[in-house]
């Protein structure tokens, strides 16, 4: 049987119902846009908050502390308010030129014709086979994401001990829904010298009684069936076996870019996210994208202001007042630069694009963040920067008069770890 | 186990071999019984392998394997459409990479036309980068071998012994066989699931072959040395620059690597090669992975920074020879298939024609009669180049999202005949939780749809939060 193709004639498509999609969705409404359309492959809006189920969210948003689901709630009750059109179950499998999607839902194909597509498709943590990690591939092995989903959602436990692999934010997320869940951690390991999540949070393991274990890394997950052990290599070269039901890898996020990749928008090898310029726009005008796409990983907090200042900017364009898309300063990655947010810089003099360059850097250095063009040092300040923390350089300070085609380079080449 | 059930065969081990063994006894007639230890079929060397179908040009000539090889090979291309097994029509290129392994083309060349395959020839640098542009741009030619292709390496044998059961025979898992003794006529076999009597055994055990032929007969035929082989999957992305399967020029000190499509549409590389004791382990080493992608880089320069969506390693059944190690005793009534080193996929339609052969040859106490309308089974399509479940209405929802699996599927795969014994079985059945974020997105809800149906479970208990 061939099933009929919808279609959907939308002003703005919104792919993925997180933090980032709703609230573009919500200033885009606000300004008047008729038709926007959020297109969800879940069976609910809400995005990673969903699973999270404890606080603090909505501070900003909402002016209280509210736990995950209670933030996707609000966030989802929001968007219908607003008037903003809510496709839920609908998985987008193509990205084409000029705004249109292919689409996939259960009573069949799906073909979306949009005025513009914002992607906010996210970010998830990297799988056991993408950090290549050793060993056996026994059942019990995931990530803090299906750890909550499996918690939260469907009320099931993978494990009871598992070792807790990072120290990231996200880490000490589970760390909490464990406690919550039953699940005793056995230990938290770490492969740098100190946690990657600020004090005072990093504390939070240990003042649970979880043994913590620095410069530590698995050499090797060991079971037949379900884990069994893994053997862990510590600072001074010794191994140590540690018996355990599952590893539970926390972090290392990465882009969920699965559409972006075969599609004809250019992707960003440094953030592993479709590139943008200071309004969001990729490298096909008609697409913008935002939220923890576009780097991983921030807060739900930061990717809500995030989508709503690109959800501006995609109103802006629509009526017609944001900058021709002419990329005139490609933002080049230096030494230590993990990643740069926008990639290139359109004609400026349009106030209301994104503040700042978002940057993360690869390893641990004191030293100066330099932003130079040529040999013209454009900005640079001296600190201490760590990896998967948020570090930001005003997008005033580059957007000087600059010929067209230059390069902006960002380097953080300070002193080693220590 | 039904108690006191005589069967005319028994295989041991539900590997691909095994599933095409009972296949072909069922559709000739025979009461067949499969014993796998193992919670699901390909619960050992069968679960890991390059997924091509060989035509056999570089293998020995004149040689078991190569017959075998060939027989299964033209099998296969017979029945796929009607047990709905897909086909990925690449060809294979050997591809040398330096004037040694250019040299060395001459003697495969007339290896490949020795064995029969004779629409093999020779590609200059220019047609190889011509076939293939993103290939390293310093090749000095190659062999093309147009036949060698891509199939979905568990749908088949999960194709042969679905038929085998659909038709009659019995398939038991978690039944080890432990012991077992012949009184002249028939076999009475100890198995951890009840006792099993039978006029004939096979023994496709695999990478326990030999010993079960210690346990049964009181000597092994042949010795089982296991090899390890580690393989590196890529992201979808990487389909866009590589159409044919790229082969090695074997040289003295090594086979080479691979570097395929798979039918699943993501690209492969290995395997490695490594010579080990242990027959149940087959872990991946970090070190080793990069090595292969450096190798699958080295060929295909833009698949550097790729991101590898999976890694596994499986174990070959090798023996101490490099040959099949084949045999019939007429006197015991014992068929022994082992040594299926790493050409088992191809061969195993082959291969069960030349068991039944062997069979036929023994002295009967009744002939068999072949099945006059068997049942044709289909299988769940999950080529990528092919209509799938998610492109079909009313597929329920979509689970997984990175392979498009749906929950029609997984319910399908949990039911059935040959219902899903254990995780990986339910990921060979669907693919859920194989792409790329390996389960991030999708686990918690096909443990919820699995809960109470699978060895060693996605979920130890409920949550009581």
């Amino acid at each position: 049987m061939l099933a009929m193709t919808e279609t959907i004639a939308t002003d703005v498509a919104i792919v993925g119902g997180g933090p980032a999609g709703i609230a573009a969705a919500l200033v885009l409404r606000g300004r008047g846009v008729g038709r926007v359309t959020i297109l969800e492959r879940e069976a609910d809006v809400g995005g990673v908050p969903r699973h999270c189920g404890h606080p603090p969210f909505g501070m900003r948003e909402f002016g209280r502390v509210l736990t995950g689901p209670a933030y996707a709630q609000r966030l989802a009750e929001a968007a219908r308010q607003a008037g903003v059109e809510i496709r839920t179950g609908l998985s987008v499998t193509a990205l084409r030129p000029g705004a249109r999607l292919d689409a996939m839902c259960a009573a069949g194909p799906v073909e979306i014709v949009a005025g513009r597509v914002i992607l906010a498709t996210g970010a998830r943590e990297s799988s056991r086979a993408a950090r290549l990690i050793s060993g056996d591939r026994p059942v019990g092995v995931i990530t803090t994401g299906t750890l909550q989903h499996e918690v939260h959602i469907e009320k099931m436990l993978p494990f009871r001990r598992p070792v807790i692999v990072g120290t990231e934010l996200v880490s000490l997320s589970a760390v909490a829904t464990c406690r919550k869940a039953g699940i005793r951690p056995v230990a938290v390991i770490e492969a740098a010298d100190r946690p990657t999540a600020r004090r005072p949070l990093d504390l939070f393991p240990r003042l649970l009684g979880i043994p913590m274990h620095y410069r530590a890394t698995i050499a090797e997950i060991r079971g037949r069936g379900r884990v069994e052990a893994i053997a862990i290599r510590l600072a001074d070269g010794s191994m140590r076996e540690l018996a355990c039901d599952g590893v539970l890898l926390t972090g290392r996020f990465t882009p969920e870019a699965a559409l972006v990749r075969p599609s004809h928008l250019v992707l960003d090898d440094g953030s592993g996210g479709p590139a943008i310029d200071q309004f969001g726009r990729c490298s096909d005008p008609s697409y913008f994208a935002a939220g923890n796409l576009l780097r991983p990983i921030e807060t739900a907090g930061w990717s809500y202001r995030e989508g709503a200042r690109i959800g501006a900017m995609v109103a802006d364009d629509l009526a017609g007042t944001l900058p021709p898309y002419v990329t005139t300063t490609t933002i080049v990655r230096g030494a230590n630069v993990k990643l740069v947010v926008p990639q290139r810089l359109s004609a400026s003099g349009h106030t209301g694009s994104l503040d700042s360059l978002q940057i993360r850097v690869d390893a641990a250095t004191t030293g100066p963040l330099v932003a130079r063009d040529g040999s013209q040092v454009l900005w640079c300040r001296h600190g201490r920067l760590l990896p998967e923390r948020r570090i930001l350089i005003p997008l005033s300070a580059l957007q000087g008069p600059r010929a067209a085609g230059g390069t902006i380079i960002i380097e953080a080449a300070g002193s080693g770890s220590g | 186990m039904p108690d006191g059930d005589l069967f005319d065969v028994a295989v041991v081990g539900g590997g691909v071999v095994g599933c095409a063994v009972a296949r072909r006894f069922t559709l000739d007639g025979a009461r067949t019984v499969l014993l796998e230890r193992g919670a699901d079929i390909l619960s050992g060397a069968s679960k890991a392998n390059s997924a091509l179908l060989h035509t056999g040009f570089d293998a020995p000539p004149a040689s078991l394997e190569v017959a075998c090889m060939q027989a299964g090979y033209r099998e296969y291309l017979e029945i796929r459409e009607r047990l709905n097994l897909p086909l990925l029509e690449t060809g294979a290129m050997v591809v040398a990479w330096n004037e040694a392994d250019r040299e060395r083309l001459n003697a495969i060349e007339a290896q490949a036309r020795q064995n029969g395959v004779d629409d093999v020839r020779r590609l200059t640098p220019a047609e190889v980068l011509a076939r293939e542009p993103h290939l390293a741009p310093d090749t000095r030619g190659a062999l093309l071998v147009p036949g060698e292709h891509v199939i979905d390496p568990w749908s088949a044998p999960l194709a042969y012994l679905t038929q085998a059961v659909e038709n009659g025979a019995r398939a038991v898992f978690g039944a080890e066989v432990t012991g077992g003794s012949f009184d002249g006529s028939e076999w009475a076999l100890q198995t951890s699931k009840g006792p099993v009597r039978t006029g004939l055994v096979v023994n496709c055990a695999g990478l326990f072959g030999d010993i079960l032929e210690q346990r049964l007969l009181g000597s092994a035929g042949f010795t089982i040395k296991p090899r390890k082989g580690q393989f590196v999957v890529f992201d979808k992305a990487a389909a866009a620059f590589l159409r044919t399967i790229i082969l090695p020029v074997p040289n003295e000190r090594t086979k080479g690597v691979v570097l395929t499509r798979t039918i699943f549409g993501n690209v492969l590389v290995g395997p490695t090669a490594e010579e080990q004791d242990d027959r149940d382990h087959a872990g991946v080493d970090e070190a080793v992975l990069r090595t292969l992608i450096a190798k699958a880089v080295a060929m295909v320069p833009a698949l550097a920074g790729m991101p590898v969506t999976a890694v596994y390693a499986g174990l070959r059944p090798a023996s101490e020879r490099k040959e099949y190690r084949v045999s019939a005793d007429a006197e015991r009534r014992w068929i022994s298939v082992g040594g299926i080193r790493s050409t088992g996929l191809t061969a195993a339609l082959g291969l069960a024609a030349h068991v039944a052969r062997l069979h036929a040859d023994m002295k009967q106490k009744k002939d068999l009669q072949p099945l006059k309308n068997p049942v044709w089974p289909r299988m769940t399509n999950l080529a990528e180049h092919l209509e799938r479940d998610w492109q079909k209405p009313d597929h329920g929802d979509i689970v997984c999202h990175c392979e498009l699996v749906t929950r029609r599927e997984i319910e399908a795969a949990l039911n059935g005949p040959l219902p899903a014994g254990d995780v990986g079985g339910l990921k060979r059945r669907t693919r859920a939780g194989m792409g790329r974020c390996q389960g991030f997105y999708c686990q918690a809800r096909v443990a919820a749809l699995s809960e109470g149906r699978l060895a060693d479970p996605l979920a130890v208990d409920a949550c009581h939060d």
